[in-house]
């Protein structure tokens, strides 16, 4: 059924009961032309697009838990492509351009709101790296532009402008497309439009095991559910790669680290944009529910769990404090923590594996949902094609061999 | 927040008084070995970690007390210390670390 003013009337005079299943909960196959393990964002984008738009429509998605229910729906929906080195402005910016009209071809509201994101310079060090930051983007063709304190303060009212605080505001970048977007809807849409093309889409399937041929290639995978035959197999494991990786017998440069968010409760609408500020290192917008989201960097350590310890948020919330005075009395509703694999330059690695017929999309640190289109497009194209295309060409994973990384670490547009 | 049994104060310290120091029993290669050594051995040595999902031996620094460094193992699915043990000791073998998981459990009964 297409979704539409027409079928929201209509199912509201039955009173909302009557609404179709949105995706049919699937038993396994004995055998599919392609396999996606992971069923978050990245992951049924990549079987979305595989069938979409690389012909491959015999796909299965195989997630542990239920879908979305892993980083795409614990991160703070933050949309972005201002980062500095061309290779990821290509990545970033294919993304961002697919986020827009991505509502309309799903025919799924996200709620892709580009309200702007405003990355805060606090010392004269802010200033100059934003400042290259903005002329680097406008280069590669990235909408960045520099706002002074005045402009700052007229685009975004909460802000305490006042050159006498610990931290003043002495300008800021601002990337008009970017934005939020409801993080939910992007797997739930994206499982939908998959289903219809013909994808699979199997919950509660923990992948144990990687069966190869005695030439090396992957033959299938053994799961909860039993053995699923398959010649191509995508990655997209998030926090849990290395294990899944093991199980192929490789070794990731990653590591998994909480990254921790919380919100307020819900105030009337008071953020009109994204406001991120590495100095301070904190981040916050408002949802359209009215909550102020609020995130900052990952945990110390290592952790599988899923959550973190409480100071780190009060650390968080008293870097908000500190920029905006204003938000001092907010209380807080919740917190969530997910579990994002770091490589060592905070790039991510999109491609092929050592493992003939295994591909992988992994190593978004804290920056994957803004990703999820662009990376989802380009694991598929590399699973279609058995080649990466030249957007995700220099995300391999030689580069940690070869050297030629793909430093963001030491740019840092973002607060990691 | 947990406590942290420090080998060295030997008493257990709230976890804002540490900090995470990585992987543990990482040898970094001699200057030696680092001129014959292979790029991807390189590559192995300075980016490669477990990451494992379960039993991870790792260091920790009490930072914010007696400043020393130390080893300790720690489920990274439920963050639970399983152990903690002095810089130089050798890496703890499974036997060691089951039963030190018994006695933590026994400890946990009597309490």
């Amino acid at each position: 059924m297409k979704y539409s003013a027409i079928s929201l009337f209509a199912n509201a005079l039955s009173g909302h009961k009557k609404w179709p299943v949105q995706f049919p909960d699937k038993e396994p196959k004995k055998e599919y032309d392609a396999i996606i393990v992971g069923g978050g964002g990245h992951g049924l984008g990549a079987a979305y697009y595989l069938a979409k738009r690389y012909g491959i429509t015999n796909v299965a998605v195989l997630e542990k838990g239920w879908i979305g229910g892993g980083n795409t729906g614990r991160n703070t929906t933050i949309i972005r492509s201002n980062y500095l080195f061309d290779e990821s402005a290509a990545m970033y910016d294919h993304a961002v351009d697919l986020w827009d009209g991505l509502g309309q071809e799903l025919n799924y509201n996200l709620m892709f709101s580009k309200r702007g994101v405003l990355m805060l310079a606090h010392n004269v060090h802010d200033v100059q790296s934003f400042q290259r930051h903005v002329h680097a983007n406008r280069l590669n063709g990235v909408d960045n532009k520099w706002l002074s304190p005045e402009e700052c303060k007229a685009f975004c009212p909460p802000l305490d402008i006042s050159p006498h605080r610990r931290y003043p505001v002495m300008g800021g970048a601002l990337q008009m497309r970017a934005g939020t977007a409801r993080h939910d809807s992007v797997a739930w849409g994206y499982a939908r439009a998959a289903s219809k093309l013909g994808v699979d889409i199997i919950q509660n399937c923990k992948v144990i095991g990687i069966r190869r041929d005695p030439d090396g290639a992957v033959e299938g995978v053994e799961t909860e559910k039993g053995y699923i035959a398959s010649k191509k197999i995508g990655v997209s494991a998030a926090g849990n790669t290395s294990v899944v990786m093991e199980m192929a017998g490789l070794r990731f440069p990653l590591e998994s680290y909480p990254l921790q968010a919380l919100v307020s409760e819900p105030v009337k609408p008071v953020m009109p944009c994204v406001v991120m500020s590495n100095a301070v290192h904190a981040y916050i917008s408002q949802s359209d529910k009215g909550e102020l989201v609020i995130g900052a960097g990952t945990d110390q350590y290592t952790s599988y769990s899923q959550r973190g310890p409480l100071h780190l948020q009060e650390h968080n919330v008293a870097a908000i404090c500190e920029i905006f005075p204003i938000f001092k009395r907010q209380r807080m509703l919740r917190s969530w923590g997910g579990i994002v694999d770091v490589t060592p330059d905070r790039s991510p690695i999109v491609g092929k594996t050592p493992v003939k017929g295994l591909y992988v999309n992994c190593g978004w640190g804290t920056g994957g949902f803004k990703a999820t289109p662009g990376a989802a497009d380009m694991l598929a194209y590399t699973v279609a094609h058995d080649a990466p295309h030249k957007i995700n060409a220099p995300f391999n994973l030689d580069r940690f061999v070869g050297g030629r990384l793909i430093d963001e670490a030491a740019a840092a547009a973002v607060a990691h | 927040m947990f406590e942290i049994h420090c080998p060295y104060c030997n008493e257990k310290r709230s976890e804002i008084e540490f900090a995470y120091a990585g992987e543990a029993h990482y040898v970094r290669p001699t200057a030696q070995e680092q001129t014959e050594m292979s790029d991807e051995d390189w590559s192995r040595y300075m980016f490669i970690r477990d990451n494992i999902r379960g039993e991870h031996a790792e260091r920790w620094w009490h930072n914010s007390g007696c400043n020393m460094f130390f080893n300790a193992i720690r489920d990274t699915v439920t963050d639970k210390f399983v152990m903690t043990y002095k810089m130089g000791q050798p890496r703890r073998t499974e036997t060691q670390i089951e039963a030190a998981r018994k006695n933590n459990a026994e400890q946990k009964a009597k309490s």
